[in-house]
């Protein structure tokens, strides 16, 4: 039950979209897919679901070959494509209906399924209007039941939360939180927040190229520096809070508010604690902060590989 | 297979569309057939459905393509076609399923016509005298280049996002393999050769009421490949 890519290549035309890469996607576990517009998160999933082949490399679901043996990979995997495409001239019911059936589900069973698909995805009010009287996050739901109808083992979900307001996000987080016990849950994203929140483990590619592969809380620990601010009641002399040892950057936020960025593992906050009481100036504020995700992804994705 | 097929002639039956197309078709064949002093079998005097199947073939010619124009390019616009062929589906079960589901639309389309073969036969003087088996012989024609046209509607339809562009794109088509090849055999030496590969020369011959295997097989066939192109239309995403 997991998703292995190996040595994924694609290439349109002249552009390398996605560049070898190769990543695991085991069983119970949700891997973010991070990256800017255009890395190659969607055509990694297009080819991991079977859409599109790659130039080469494989994709293995369950020890089966998404190119070779595309119609067994298609039975276990649930997709959403980017953009949540819907028949918006269907009813909810005949379109989950619909997508049954092409899993070759019973009838009788499909008819228990829906409805427990429906409460699953917070669909019980919604259920009987047509997909185009729906709004945003509800469409975003009914894409998300048809991807689960059949049970998938593996989930594809790219960019299931864009586009939707922070109620709806936070819903549909938890909806993929509660699902995904069991599965193999591959999404992708690039709001930070919903990797915290949700994910074991980031993969994050960038112009095609692999550049992370880890759990959340060891990028988060990987990072070299730390950083301090600092809030005195006076003015400072800015050079000698420069020169405390172990200061390797200064910056001035606001007057009398100074960010201090030092490297892992060295607690300037003592430092800074008796340069104060030297000074005769008080401290009003100390924090230590680590740097966010989201600044751990800009700084992986900002360096351009030589062209 | 059967699930498209389903889901799509669902989908003629919950829009306007098919309700639109029997409502003009029947609505214009019934004019030409029985009001129009030039057209009308009443005036002709002579107990024939030839207009049904003269004027036919042309109103097929725009109206098949309304039906099938939104058939790929509007699921390729919205994506919704990469939805359909990341399921259990094969790209066959998507475009046959497709192709039946229009073509059934068509013989429903169709179908409400026999009143007219009823009327005539009770109209006739004495009571049945029209020539039946040119009569099925050209409802078999009809259907058959029905057949070819849906797939060419398909095919058309495949090759764009745009509805509008696989509309006039597909009426084209059907226009030129309908009566081009016949206009084309004036020119050329091997006039019957070049008449063959047009629908007209084999449509004219089923109307007989003569069912050859020949023409039959000529239409099963151009509709085959047609499908086959449009197969390779939308696999070539794979490429």
């Amino acid at each position: 039950m997991s998703l292995q890519v190996s040595n994924l290549t694609k290439i349109y035309g002249q552009q390398k979209a996605v560049n070898n890469i190769s990543f695991e996607v085991q069983p119970g576990e949700i891997v973010g897919f991070l990256g800017p517009n255009g890395a190659g998160k969607s055509t990694t999933m297009k080819i991991s679901t079977g859409y599109m082949p790659p130039t080469s490399g494989r994709v293995l679901v369950n020890g089966l070959d998404v190119t070779t043996q595309s119609l067994q990979v298609r039975k276990i995997m649930g997709y959403l494509p980017e953009h949540n495409p819907l028949y918006l001239d269907m009813y909810v019911h005949e379109y989950l209906h619909f997508v049954g059936k092409v899993f070759d589900l019973t009838n009788h069973y499909l008819k228990s399924r829906i409805a427990e698909i429906v409460s699953l995805c917070g669909l019980d009010r919604e259920q009987n209007k047509k997909i185009e009287q729906l709004s945003k996050g509800f469409r975003q739901r009914v894409g998300l039941a048809q991807a689960l109808i059949h049970n998938p083992q593996v989930l594809v979900l790219d960019e299931p939360t864009t586009g939707l307001d922070p109620n709806q996000i936070l819903e549909i987080r938890k909806l993929i939180k509660e699902i995904s016990a069991s599965k193999t849950v591959l999404f992708s994203t690039h709001i930070m927040q919903e990797v915290q929140a949700i994910c074991n483990r980031v993969i994050v590619i960038n112009q095609g190229e692999l550049v992370a592969d880890a759990p959340v809380a060891d990028l988060l620990k990987s990072q070299a520096q730390v950083q301090i601010i600092v809030e005195f009641d006076a003015p400072v002399d800015e050079q000698k809070l420069a020169t405390l040892p172990g200061v390797q950057h200064l910056v001035m936020v606001t007057p009398n508010v100074y960010k201090l960025t030092t490297v892992q593992g060295a607690d300037l906050r003592p430092e800074v604690f008796r340069f104060a009481t030297e000074q005769n100036l008080s401290l009003v504020g100390l924090r230590q902060e680590q740097l966010s995700l989201e600044e751990i992804f800009r700084s992986l994705t900002a360096q351009t590989p030589a062209e | 297979m059967i699930q498209v097929f389903a889901k799509e002639f669902n989908s003629f039956l919950n829009s306007l569309i098919a309700y639109m197309v029997i409502g003009v078709f029947l609505t214009g064949i019934g004019l030409l057939m029985w009001v129009f002093p030039d057209t009308a079998v009443l005036d002709y005097g002579f107990a024939d459905m030839d207009t049904l199947f003269s004027m036919g073939p042309y109103v097929f010619i725009f109206l098949i393509p309304a039906i099938t124009m939104k058939s790929f390019a509007e699921e390729k616009k919205l994506g919704t076609l990469e939805l359909l062929l990341t399921k259990p589906l094969s790209d066959w079960d998507v475009v046959f399923g497709k192709f039946l589901a229009a073509f059934a639309l068509v013989l429903l389309v169709l179908a409400p016509t026999c009143i007219y073969y009823v009327s005539i036969y009770k109209l006739g003087n004495p009571q049945g005298n029209i020539d039946s088996a040119g009569v099925w012989g050209s409802y078999i024609g009809l259907s058959l280049l029905a057949m070819v046209f849906c797939a060419i509607g398909l095919l058309a339809s495949s090759l764009t996002t745009n509805q509008i562009v696989s509309f006039i794109l597909a009426a084209f088509l059907c226009f030129l393999i309908y009566t081009g090849f016949d206009s084309l055999a004036t020119f050329g030496n091997n006039a019957l050769l070049i008449k063959q590969l047009g629908i007209l020369y084999h449509y004219d011959s089923l109307s007989k009421g003569l069912i050859d295997s020949r023409d039959v097989i000529y239409f099963i066939s151009v509709t085959a490949f047609v499908l086959v192109i449009t197969k390779t239309v939308i696999g070539s995403r794979q490429w």
